[in-house]
């Protein structure tokens, strides 16, 4: 066992951030407040990212009052597979993934059955803010349900498989894709369980996996390994990555993304506190690249020319 | 430059909370600590005489009140008991007297007056222009012998107080000469040498008073007041001794009066007899440094917390204790790394926790928030919309807590009744919480962050109740700046949680069989050398 002495510093030597770290001279110095609506807001996101041109997935509806939940079964009813959710979620909560019917009631992705009144209930409690910060009043999305790209089809669970790039003053930073597991119900989110993959930014191949806050090398349902998978349309999704990130106005701002089998790269959310935990997928701390980003006097206004930089600097190792 | 001024302002303001608390403590003389006792003595002053029949008028000199007014000593309270007569106290630049005044008054009279005094360092005044008194009345052998005396006492001396001292060794010498013997002649009270001797010191144009106090060094039943002189130098007054010679007043010296005039006169009796009693108590330090303090100023504790009324007061030393709480939760958020409930929820428990004590206050809190979960559980299968949901709770909190308050005083168990006082809404926000958390992470975390939460409080309420610092907070609430001033350090604190270097340890693992193999790969992926130097401090 080591004493926390020599754990600080050999963190220290690798350049890990801590959460103290992250807010103090990140999250605070680069994310001003007043743009923090627009990922907070997933439906004002979705806006602006239509607006920059940049692709999302497509919105079938949005339910801002109670009465409006009646209507939606007859709105959507074309609708095969659809996901709701919350427009001022965090952390995949409150994320309804509808992947088929049974007559009128509906299927979720981990094959339950749902019926209506049990669909009405949960659009209701989100309504009611009960997955937003702070319990304030919500709307629900409705929107197209990716049909993730088959690459990944032995390495999750259910679910889909998400890519995060952190992006730094419009520089891709670090990425890993997150992995949904049984245990992790569907949702690809690290802290319920789902696998954390890094991603060498030059290459885009993954290069190791955490799950929890062990290191991992195969998938833990599909016992496949989950090292070595090549990203399909890599520099598309840092691009996109990185002109999400100017569309924010954040400077430090960690860009969700899935890869539809048709439809490519699209962004699913963006999220100004990042989590800490793309550090352990990758096996490397954040701060050395950082630092070598804050050097920059004015970034390029380029998003070409930044992935260029990002993909020549910031290998895994 | 940022954190330079967040450093100054940090540092100014712990200064400014530091040195009020210091000179509260100091000067003011606040225990540091609580139950401190300090001495009071009460010094009681009996009068007797006999009235004759007619209206009488009774005046006796009082100690001097105000800060310094008597050196090393503070009065604090003081009552004048005289069943009859009509009282007016006076002040003149001399000192305090009281005038006792009756219409009719025969027969054995007794008057009191009563002082309790402490200990006090505030520095004393002396008051009074220097005045050369009037020379004593005295017969030719007596002025022969006084003009040698002051010849030979010259000699020895080198200015007015060497010279008084050497004069008034003339007089305590135990075999003294001649001329010393004619002078002391028919003075046989200490009293009448002491008047002497000032008046004496006139022929040579020297300002002298004589002074009257008691010692309190040890408390006697009676008790009588002793004379000293007082010489002006033409800079200050000086007090001698009269009975060794010496400069300065003795030790623990209570100095009843500065006045020329008569201890005390009463009109009808020529004779009054006044004895003085001396009891040493020992009383809350805090109440009296209170007292102590308005001799001062009355402001000073007017506009304190001690200027309200008591149970007010009652209140702040709870609410002064929250701060600290809060400042717990942020080490134990930021620095350390926990996770709980609502960021200051555990204060507002601990809170709780001081009516009902921590191990009945836990039971008591798992008992209802379980009992609310259950009943949570219920109604969502009932699909209750959030609002009415959390009411619905809500209504169900409080009818727990009265049915388990009810059926503890039936069973006579007396912290049942306490339970009204844990915040209900913070506990029905903990059920909605807890049961979301179960729903969505399992039971397992659910009841892992309840129990943190509760643990968290329980820290917090151990700290938030020890009397020491409860006290401490409460009496120097000065105290509190600095605490401020340490979380505005703590508000820039970047470097690692505890929990965070657990959290990461593999990466550190790594990184050290790296270095072991001595293959150390470079940072940042370039070769860059790494930053060791970097502004964040060392985990703590």
């Amino acid at each position: 066992m080591m004493n926390p002495f020599t754990i600080a510093k050999r963190l220290r030597e690798i350049g890990l951030a801590g959460i103290n770290r992250r807010n103090a001279d990140y999250v605070l110095r680069w994310n001003p407040r007043k743009f923090y609506p627009r990922v907070d807001d997933k439906v004002l996101t979705k806006q602006l990212a239509i607006e920059a041109g940049l692709p999302v997935p497509e919105l079938y509806a949005v339910v801002r009052e109670e009465h409006e939940i009646e209507e939606l079964h007859a709105k959507i009813k074309d609708r095969e597979a659809f996901v709701a959710k919350p427009a001022h979620g965090s952390g995949g909560d409150g994320i309804l993934v509808i992947t088929g019917r049974r007559g009128a009631k509906y299927r979720r992705s981990n094959g339950q059955l749902m019926d209506q009144e049990d669909f009405e209930h949960h659009l209701s409690n989100t309504l009611s803010g009960l997955f937003s910060l702070g319990g304030q009043p919500d709307a629900v999305l409705i929107e197209y349900c990716v049909q993730f790209d088959p690459i990944f089809d032995h390495v999750s669970y259910k679910g889909v498989p998400d890519v995060r790039v952190i992006v730094f003053r419009g520089y891709p930073v670090m990425a890993m894709i997150r992995l949904p597991t049984r245990m992790s119900d569907g949702k690809a989110n690290l802290h319920q369980g789902a696998i954390g993959v890094g991603i060498d930014i030059p290459t885009g191949l993954t290069r190791r996996g955490v799950w929890g806050n062990e290191p991992v090398k195969e998938h833990p349902d599909t016992e496949h390994s989950i090292i070595g998978l090549a990203i399909p349309r890599w520099d598309e999704l840092l691009h996109i990555a990185a002109r999400a990130s100017e569309m924010s106005g954040l400077g430090y701002v960690g860009v969700d993304l899935v890869l539809d089998k048709t439809l490519g790269p699209l962004i699913l959310e963006l999220n100004a506190r990042p989590g800490l935990a793309i550090q352990i997928a990758n096996g490397n701390g954040l701060i050395h690249r950082l630092d070598k980003i804050e050097k920059i006097a004015t970034p390029d206004p380029d998003p070409a020319a930044r992935v260029a930089f990002s993909r020549r600097e910031f290998p895994t190792l | 430059m940022k954190k330079t001024q967040l450093y100054l302002l940090a540092l100014l303001i712990s200064a400014i909370g530091l040195s009020w608390a210091w000179y509260k403590w100091q000067v003011l003389q606040f225990p540091l600590s609580p139950r401190e006792e300090v001495e009071v003595w009460s010094i009681e002053a009996r009068l007797e005489f006999q009235g004759n029949g007619g209206p009488n008028k009774v005046r006796l000199q009082l100690p001097s009140r105000g800060p310094g007014a008597v050196p090393g000593f503070a009065v604090i309270e003081e009552r004048l008991i005289s069943r009859g007569y009509s009282e007016q106290v006076t002040k003149s630049k001399e000192g305090r007297q009281v005038e006792w005044v009756v219409r009719r008054a025969s027969g054995r009279q007794v008057l009191y007056y009563r002082a309790n005094v402490v200990r006090d360092t505030a520095p004393p005044v002396e008051p009074g222009e220097p005045r050369v008194l009037t020379p004593p009345e005295l017969s030719e052998a007596q002025i022969a012998a006084i003009e040698t005396i002051f010849e030979d006492v010259k000699e020895r001396s080198a200015d007015i107080v060497t010279f008084t001292r050497e004069f008034i060794r003339e007089f305590i010498a135990e075999e003294p000469r001649d001329e010393a013997r004619v002078l002391l002649d028919g003075l046989d009270s200490a009293e009448d040498r002491a008047q002497f001797i000032a008046r004496a010191l006139a022929i040579r144009n020297i300002p002298a008073r004589v002074l009257h106090g008691m010692s309190l060094g040890e408390p006697k039943s009676f008790q009588q007041l002793s004379p000293f002189l007082q010489v002006h130098n033409g800079q200050a007054w000086v007090v001698m001794d009269l009975a060794t010679a010496e400069e300065g007043l003795p030790e623990n010296f209570f100095l009843w009066t500065r006045s020329p005039r008569d201890l005390l006169a009463v009109e009808s009796d020529k004779r009054p007899k006044i004895e003085f009693a001396v009891q040493r108590n020992l009383a809350d330090a805090v109440a009296i440094a209170t007292r102590r303090t308005e001799v001062r100023s009355e402001n000073l504790v007017k506009y304190s917390l001690l200027g309200l009324p008591v149970e007010m007061q009652g209140v702040y030393r709870i609410l002064l204790t929250v701060p600290i709480g809060a400042f717990i939760m942020l080490i134990l958020r930021n620095v350390i790394g926990f996770k709980t409930f609502g960021t200051f929820m555990p204060v507002l428990i601990a809170l709780a926790f001081r009516e009902t004590k921590i191990l009945s206050g836990v039971i008591l809190f798992s008992l209802v928030v379980s009992l609310g979960l259950l009943a949570r559980f219920y109604l969502e299968r009932l699909r209750l919309l959030l609002v009415p949901r959390l009411t619905s709770v809500l209504i169900l909190v409080i009818l727990l807590m009265s049915i388990v308050s009810v059926l503890a005083h039936q069973l006579d168990i007396p912290v049942g009744l306490s339970i009204a006082l844990f915040p209900m809404v913070i506990m029905t926000m903990t059920i909605e919480r807890m049961s979301i958390a179960w729903d969505e992470r399992g039971p397992g975390t659910a009841i892992k962050e309840g129990v943190g939460t509760l643990i968290v409080a329980s820290l917090a309420y151990l700290v938030m109740t020890w009397g020491p610092l409860e006290h401490l907070v409460f009496v120097f609430p000065e105290l509190l700046l600095v605490l401020l001033g340490v979380t505005l350090l703590l508000g820039r604190y970047s470097g690692y949680r505890l929990l965070e270097l657990f959290r990461f340890r593999a990466l550190a693992r790594e990184r050290e069989a790296a270095i072991a193999k001595g293959s150390v790969v470079p940072h940042g992926g370039t070769g860059g050398t790494p930053p060791l130097g970097d502004d964040s401090k060392p985990a703590p």
